[in-house]
C-alpha cells in the first residue's frame, strides 16, 4: 500500500517538473508547436492533482486499516481512535500535512487549469508559477518528509496514538480551513506574477482573481477564528489567543491578504497602487510559507509547532529563491506598473485606504518582529528574552483602534472627494450614537482613567457601535430609496440593494461582522475566574452564579478514561444549568487533557451574554480534594457570532450582482443621500 | 448678581473635582489586582510557552509553585520591579512576558513606532505626489473635469441613478 503512495508522489513530481518546464518553454518561445507543447503542460498538471489525491486516499486508508508498517501513521494514529481523527491523520503531523498542503495545492490548480479559457494566455503563465510551487512541496514529500516511510524492525502491535489535544472536533476542519487559506493565496500571487512577466494590459487580472483572493481570505479568517474557538475549548485557560509564533504566523499572512483586498479597489477603479498591490499579494503568498517555515523549523519555540526538523533548510531556500524570483521581474517590468490617475482630496475614498493599508502592514509588521525578536535578541545580546501578549497589546490594540475607526468612515467617503455636508449626512447619527454607547458605559461603572484597559475598551465599544451604526444607516438609506421606487417594504428594498452590488454591501456586512468581533474582545478587561477545591455540595461564587458541586462520576472507553465533575449552576435561587467539567487520560499516549465546558448565558444577559466557563483542574495531591476553575468571561460569544457573520458577508460579496435594470428616462426624484459608492 | 455667578461656577468646579475624584478612587487597585497584574507579566517556565496565571497544563510542575512565590513577594511588601526582578533572577529573562525597557530590548517597543512614523511620512509624501500630479490627457486632448464641474456631473448623476 505504501508503495502505491511513494510511486504516486515521485510521479507528481516528475508531472508537475514537466509542467512547469513544458509550460515555460511553451511560453517563452511561441510559434509552432508550442501551444501543443502548453497543452500537454496543461494536462500534466491534471495529472498532477490525480496523483496526489491517490497517496492522499492511500494515507487515509492505511490510517482506517492501522497500517503501522507506516512510520506516519503509527506515530499519529492507533486502533481505538475515532474514525472522523483518523480520517485526521492525513494533517495531523508534519509529513501528512504537507501532503495535504500539496493536495490543495493541486486542486486549486486542476480548477484553474479547466477553467483556462477565460484567458488561456494569462491562464498558461499562472499554471506554470503554480507548477513551481508544486515541485517544491514534492521535492520536499519525496526528500525530506516522506509520509509513506517505513518502520524498520518488526511492526507495532498499536501505534502511539494522536496528540490529546488535537482529538476534538473543530481540529477535523480547523486544519484544512486554514490550509485552504495559506494555499490558495498562491493562486493570487500567481496570477499576479503572470500579469507582471507578461506585462499584462490593463485590470482584468484582477477581476480575474477576485473571486479566488476572497474565497482564499474567507477560509483564513474561519481557520484563524476555528483555531480561537479550539484554544478557548480545549486548552482550558479561559482565552482564545495567545499571541504564540504559531498563531501569528496565519494572522500576518491574513493582515496583508485584508489589505490587499481594499487596496486592489484602487487598482480596479482609479489604476491606481499597481506597484503596492503587487508586493501586497507578494507578501501574503511570502507570508504564509514564511509562516509555515516557523511552524516547521523549530527556529521558534512555540506551544503547538510541529517537531524541529531538517525541512526548514527547504523552506528558507524556497523563501528566498521565490524572494529573487519576484524581485527580478518586478525590476524588469516595474515600468508597467504606473498609476494612472491623481488624487484630489485627502477626505476621499483612495486616502482612507492608503491609511488603512498603511494601518494593516503596520500591525503585520508588529506581529513580525514580535515573533523574531527573540530570535534577534539572541543574535545580538546573546540573551533570550519572551515576547508575549503585554508587547503585542501595547501595540495591536491602538492599530486595531484606528483600523476599526477607517472601518467606519472609509466606506461611507466618496471615491475622488467627499463634502462636508455629505460627511455631516452621513456621520451625524452614527457619532451621535457612538457617543450615547460610550456614556452608557461610564454610567455602569467603566472608568477609563483607572485602567488603560477600561479605556481601551470603552474606545472599542464606542467605535464599534459607530461601524454598526455606519452601516445600518447605509442600508436603511438605500433601501428607502428603493422603497420609494418600487413600492418594497424596507426590508425587501434593503435585499433589493445588496443585490444590485453585492461586493459593496457584502463588505458592509464583514464589516458589521468585525464589529461584532470587537464587542467580543472588548469584555476581556472584565473577566473574573475563580479556583476553589472542591467536595460534595461546597459552593462556590463567581459573579452573580454560585457553582454547587453535587457529584463526580468517572467512565472509560478503549481511546480513554475519563472523570467527570457534576457542577450545578444557580443565579440566585434559581438552579440555570448544570455543568459536566471533565479529565480525560488517553491510554495511547498515556497523556492527560482538561475538558473544559462553557455555558453561554444568552437567557440570562441577552445581549450582555457572558461565557462561564469550568475547568476540572484534576486534585490537590495533598488534601485528596478535586480543584474546580471557573471562568466568568464576558461578551465572548460576540466573537464567534461576528466570525459567522463575516463568513456570510464574504458569501454574499461572492453573489454575481442583480442584471442592472435598465430605464428609458431619469426618473425625477430628490437627490438620494445616500454614500459614496463602492 | 456677580457675585452669585461667580459662587455658582465654583460651587460646579468642586462638584466635578469631587466627582473625578470619587470615580478616580472606585476600584483602585488593590493586592489581588497587583497579583493578577504582575501574573500576567509573568510566563510559567514549564515550557507551556504560557503567561503564567493562566497556565493550566495538567501535571505543570512549575505554575503553582511560582504563583506561590508571587503570592508570597506581595506579602512581604515588595514593589512591582523587585518582585519581578526576584523572578528574572531565579528563572532568567525568558520568566518575563514581554521585553524590558532598557538597552537593547528598547528595540522591540520602539520599532512599531517607528515603522510607523516611516510609513505615514511616505503615505503623506505619496499623497502630496500624486495631489500634485499632472492629469493625464485621453485621446483626442480631452481632458477630465475636475472641481466644482466634477462635483455638478456627480449630483446629476446621483439624480439620474438615485444610488
Amino acid at each position: 500500500m505504501s508503495q502505491i503512495g511513494s510511486y504516486a508522489l515521485l510521479l507528481a513530481l516528475a508531472l508537475s517538473a514537466y509542467c512547469f518546464l513544458a509550460g515555460s518553454l511553451a511560453l517563452a518561445r511561441p510559434g509552432a508547436g508550442s501551444e501543443r507543447v502548453g497543452e500537454t503542460a496543461r494536462r500534466a498538471g491534471i495529472a498532477v492533482f490525480a496523483l496526489v489525491f491517490l497517496a492522499s486516499v492511500v494515507l487515509v486508508v492505511s490510517a482506517f486499516q492501522d497500517d503501522f508498517s507506516i512510520a506516519y501513521i503509527f506515530h499519529h494514529s492507533n486502533r481505538d481512535l475515532p474514525a472522523p481523527y483518523k480520517f485526521a491523520t492525513l494533517w495531523s503531523g508534519q509529513e501528512g500535512s504537507l501532503l495535504f498542503w500539496s493536495l490543495l495545492l493541486a486542486i486549486y490548480g486542476l480548477v484553474l487549469r479547466l477553467r483556462y479559457k477565460t484567458d488561456a494566455r494569462l491562464f498558461a503563465y499562472a499554471s506554470v508559477i503554480i507548477a513551481a510551487v508544486q515541485v517544491f512541496f514534492l521535492m520536499l514529500l519525496n526528500f525530506a518528509a516522506h509520509p509513506f516511510a517505513v518502520m524498520q524492525g518488526s511492526i507495532p502491535a498499536d501505534g502511539n496514538g494522536l496528540n490529546p489535544l488535537l482529538q476534538y472536533p473543530e481540529m477535523v476542519i480547523h486544519p484544512p480551513m486554514l490550509y485552504l487559506g495559506y494555499v490558495g493565496f498562491t493562486i493570487p500571487f500567481a496570477f499576479a506574477m503572470a500579469a507582471l512577466i507578461m506585462r499584462y494590459p490593463g485590470e482584468r487580472w484582477i477581476h480575474i482573481t477576485r473571486r479566488w483572493t476572497m474565497v482564499t481570505w474567507g477560509f483564513l479568517t474561519v481557520g484563524i477564528f476555528l483555531g480561537a474557538h479550539w484554544a478557548y475549548s480545549v486548552l482550558g485557560w479561559g482565552g482564545y489567543w495567545g499571541w504564540d509564533p504559531v498563531e501569528n504566523a496565519s494572522l500576518m499572512p491574513w493582515l496583508t491578504g485584508t489589505a490587499f483586498l481594499h487596496s486592489v479597489m484602487m487598482q480596479e477603479k482609479r489604476g491606481m497602487l499597481k506597484v503596492w498591490n503587487m508586493w501586497l499579494v507578494f507578501a501574503t503568498f511570502w507570508l504564509a510559507i514564511l509562516g509555515t517555515f516557523l511552524t516547521r523549523s523549530g527556529i521558534i519555540s512555540s506551544v503547538h509547532a510541529f517537531a524541529q526538523s531538517s525541512i526548514g533548510d527547504w523552506f528558507a531556500w524556497f523563501l528566498a529563491l521565490s524572494f529573487a524570483s519576484f524581485m527580478f521581474f518586478f525590476v524588469k517590468n516595474k515600468s508597467h506598473l504606473r498609476s494612472e490617475h491623481k488624487l484630489e482630496s485627502l477626505v476621499s475614498r483612495e486616502s482612507s485606504f492608503l491609511f488603512n493599508n498603511l494601518l494593516f502592514v503596520l500591525a503585520c509588521f508588529t506581529v513580525l518582529w514580535g515573533t523574531w525578536f527573540p530570535k534577534i535578541s539572541e543574535w545580538v545580546q546573546d540573551k533570550k528574552v519572551t515576547v508575549g501578549a503585554p508587547f503585542y497589546n501595547n501595540v495591536a490594540i491602538p492599530v486595531t483602534l484606528l483600523l476599526l475607526l477607517l472601518t467606519a468612515v472609509g466606506p461611507l467617503l466618496a471615491w475622488r472627494k467627499t463634502s462636508l455636508e455629505s460627511l455631516k449626512r452621513n456621520f451625524l447619527w452614527p457619532s451621535i450614537g457612538a457617543l450615547a454607547v460610550g456614556a452608557a458605559m461610564m454610567i455602569f461603572g467603566v472608568r477609563p482613567w483607572n485602567d488603560i484597559s477600561y479605556f481601551y475598551s470603552l474606545m472599542a465599544a464606542m467605535l464599534a457601535a459607530l461601524v454598526v451604526l455606519t452601516v445600518v444607516s447605509e442600508f436603511v438609506r438605500g433601501g428607502r430609496v428603493i422603497a420609494r421606487h418600487t413600492g418594497q417594504n424596507l426590508l425587501g428594498s434593503m435585499l433589493h440593494l445588496w443585490h444590485r452590488n453585492t461586493r459593496r454591501y457584502g463588505g458592509y456586512i464583514v464589516h458589521f461582522g468585525v464589529a461584532m468581533v470587537v464587542i467580543g474582545i472588548l469584555g476581556t478587561p472584565f473577566n473574573k475566574d475563580v479556583e476553589k477545591e472542591m467536595g460534595f455540595g461546597d459552593k462556590m461564587t463567581l459573579g452573580p452564579y454560585t457553582l454547587v458541586c453535587q457529584s463526580y462520576t468517572q467512565d472509560d472507553n478503549p481511546n480513554y478514561s475519563n472523570e467527570w465533575a457534576i457542577i450545578n449552576v444557580m443565579r440566585g435561587d434559581k438552579q440555570i444549568t448544570t455543568m459536566y467539567p471533565e479529565r480525560r487520560f488517553y491510554k495511547a499516549s498515556q497523556q492527560a487533557q482538561t475538558i473544559p465546558r462553557i455555558y453561554a448565558t444568552v437567557a440570562e444577559d441577552f445581549l450582555l451574554v457572558k461565557d462561564l466557563y469550568i475547568v476540572y483542574e484534576g486534585v490537590n495531591q495533598d488534601t485528596g480534594r478535586p480543584i474546580i476553575k471557573a471562568h466568568l468571561n464576558p461578551l465572548v460569544p460576540w466573537i464567534w457570532l461576528g466570525v459567522i457573520v463575516m463568513v456570510l458577508g464574504t458569501i454574499s460579496a461572492l453573489i454575481p450582482n442583480a442584471a442592472p435594470v435598465r430605464v428609458s428616462a431619469p426618473a425625477r426624484v430628490q437627490p438620494a443621500p445616500v454614500g459614496a459608492g463602492d | 448678581m456677580l457675585m452669585s455667578k461667580l459662587s455658582l461656577h465654583n460651587r460646579i468646579f468642586k462638584l466635578a473635582l469631587v466627582l473625578v475624584a470619587i470615580f478616580t478612587f472606585l476600584g483602585a487597585g488593590d493586592e489581588s489586582a497587583r497579583f493578577k497584574d504582575l501574573g500576567h507579566r509573568l510566563m510559567c517556565v514549564c515550557g507551556c510557552s504560557q503567561i503564567l496565571l493562566e497556565c493550566n497544563h495538567v501535571g505543570c510542575t512549575y505554575s503553582d509553585r511560582m504563583r506561590g512565590e508571587l503570592m508570597a513577594a506581595l506579602d512581604n511588601g515588595n514593589n512591582d520591579d523587585l518582585t519581578l526582578q526576584s523572578f528574572v533572577q531565579k528563572y532568567g529573562t525568558t520568566v518575563l512576558a514581554a521585553p524590558t525597557k532598557a538597552g537593547f530590548n528598547r528595540v522591540a517597543w520602539i520599532m512599531p513606532y517607528v515603522a510607523l512614523v516611516l510609513g505615514l511620512a511616505m503615505t503623506i509624501l505619496l499623497v502630496r505626489k500624486w495631489k500634485s500630479r499632472a492629469l493625464p490627457s485621453m485621446a483626442g486632448g480631452v481632458r477630465p473635469v475636475t472641481g466644482p464641474e466634477l462635483d455638478q456631473f456627480r449630483e446629476q448623476a446621483r439624480r439620474e441613478t438615485d444610488l
